[in-house]
């Protein structure tokens, strides 16, 4: 198992339960995408698995390790945040070898790493340039490229394109999905956009929000590589009308919180 | 980005030449203005000089003003410096550990606080060298701003930044030099701006209390001892260029800022 989340929950001081206990389990090489609500503490598990949270309770293992412990396993993981979260003061390249900097990377190496990860997303011409000469896009695929570049097992994605326009979003979906079966990566992904998530995943976990928890998984056995045309066919919108009766069912369900 | 460049030119608003064209108009309006009053009420120069006697006494006076004007601006430069040294490591101290600033950030304000006129006799008093004591008043006024923003910037660090430094197990080195201090330079700017003029003031204050004569004396000893002797013309000379130091280090910190910001930071953008 690539990811093992057991019985992992969040609560804050002030008694909001952010999530509930939740068992999750993901296989290598899986596309896992958690859907749902603002509020059903999709970005709360997410960051756990990537221990920028600590649990109230319960345990997550990558690898059969506690993430602070992940490179026992010989296995590393990369972080994309929502926002691009580029230093605005460094150039593509600088900003992209970042992570290889912090690991005490020989330069020349890294160097070569890092214009392998800009072709990889498109941007070796861009090397020199400052993030604000580049449209929300390339910023992404910069962030993108910066996670690359350590040669992740695992990519955990906070919404990475949430903020971009949908025209960019499905083209930097798609070439999240080459990248993905070319570098045979595990990806968890987080978003709230349905069709977003019917169109990347193996698997979809809804969740549902006040309290935070997983209320359903859904197997999305459509083959790879998944062509534009996939999106407006009647097997896409069969699925897509499934996960939206499930989160419906899931906003009913959702319990008011008593208040403290 | 050559070619970002040739788009950016037409958008930017307007040319450079602007930004001195109408200061200018407005000075030459007011001396005009000032020197016509001058004639035209037949003011004595002992109440107000008329601008084109100014500039003479500025040439004919140069001896004492421009041996004076040196010795404001070492003052000025010296007690800058020490401003900007001791200012940025107290805000590294601060951001190292929040008890620390706690314990000490009130002391920093109490030194702001305090009239600067008051505390100058005391350290005229006990620091011996006259250009020394005249240094420590002025950094003293020049200090404040400096912690004060430095420290505001080393402290905001996009969060999303900083966890993802943490998530690479940064160290509080790597923290600091990657992070913190290009985050802070847009704010430490800022402080300079700010204390290069308050050092200037600061100097030319405590040289005001101090008084001493000698042959180590500014720009304000020479605006008291003109007053003495109602030599008003050169008053107006001395605090001529006093005005014009401070311009002239605006100018430059706003001319360092940009070689540093220029590139990114929002404040140094061309507006289009």
């Amino acid at each position: 198992m690539a990811v093992e989340v057991l019985s992992a929950h969040k609560t804050y001081p002030n008694g909001t339960v952010a999530l509930q206990p939740v068992d999750l389990s993901i296989r290598e090489g899986e596309f896992v995408t958690l859907l749902g609500p603002s509020g059903c503490g999709k970005s709360t598990l997410l960051k756990m698995v990537a221990g920028l949270l600590e649990p109230s309770d319960g345990r997550l293992l990558l690898w059969r390790k506690p993430v602070d412990r992940l490179e026992e396993a010989g296995r590393k993981l990369a972080f994309v945040f929502q926002a691009p979260t580029l230093m605005p003061w460094a150039s593509v390249a600088t900003n992209v070898r970042l992570p290889l900097d912090l690991a005490g990377v020989p330069r020349a190496q890294a160097d070569a790493r890092v214009a392998e990860a800009l072709t990889l997303v498109g941007l070796e011409k861009f090397a020199q340039a400052l993030p604000r000469a580049l449209s929300g896009g390339m910023q992404m695929r910069v962030s993108i490229a910066r996670s690359l570049v350590v040669q992740p097992d695992l990519l955990l994605m906070d919404e990475p394109f949430g903020a971009l326009d949908e025209i960019t979003r499905h083209k930097l979906d798609a070439e999240l999905l080459s990248l993905w079966a070319q570098r045979k990566l595990t990806v968890v992904f987080v978003t709230h956009s349905i069709h977003e998530a019917v169109f990347l995943s193996t698997r979809v976990v809804m969740m549902a929000a006040r309290p935070g928890r997983i209320v359903e998984e859904f197997h999305i056995d459509e083959p790879y590589p998944r062509k534009p045309e996939f999106m407006v066919s009647a097997r896409f919108a069969e699925i897509a009308r499934q996960l939206q009766d499930s989160l419906l069912r899931a906003s009913h369900t959702s319990q008011e919180e008593p208040s403290a | 980005m050559s070619a970002d460049k040739t788009t950016a030119a037409p958008m930017t608003r307007p040319p450079r030449y602007d930004k001195v064209l109408y200061p200018l108009l407005v000075a030459v309006l007011l001396l005009g203005a000032w020197q016509g009053a001058v004639t035209g009420f037949k003011l004595p120069p002992y109440l107000v000089p008329s601008p084109l006697l100014m500039m003479q006494t500025l040439v004919t006076d140069w001896q004492v003003l421009g041996g004076a004007l040196l010795f404001t601006v070492k003052i000025t430069l010296l007690s800058f410096g020490v401003a900007v040294l001791l200012g940025t490591l107290i805000s590294f101290v601060f951001v190292q550990s929040r008890t620390l600033e706690t314990a000490l950030f009130p002391y920093a304000v109490l030194l702001q606080v305090t009239p600067i006129v008051a505390v100058a006799p005391l350290i005229i008093i006990w620091v011996k060298n006259p250009t020394a004591s005249l240094v420590i008043c002025a950094a003293l006024v020049a200090l404040f701003p400096i912690i004060s923003n430095t420290t505001l910037g080393l402290r905001s660090v996009d969060p999303d930044l900083q966890s993802y430094f943490e998530m690479n197990r940064a160290s509080r080195l790597q923290v600091l030099l990657r992070l913190r201090v290009p985050s802070a330079l847009p704010y430490f700017f800022g402080g300079l701006r700010i204390s290069s003029g308050l050092a200037l003031i600061g100097a030319v204050v405590a040289e005001f209390v101090a008084g001493t004569g000698g042959n180590s004396t500014g720009l304000a000893y020479q605006i008291l001892y003109a007053g003495y002797q109602l030599n008003i013309p050169r008053m107006f000379a001395a605090l001529l260029l006093i005005s014009l130091t401070g311009v002239a280090l605006f100018v430059l910190m706003a001319w360092l800022s940009r070689l540093a910001l220029g590139g990114w930071h929002s404040s140094e953008l061309s507006r289009d």
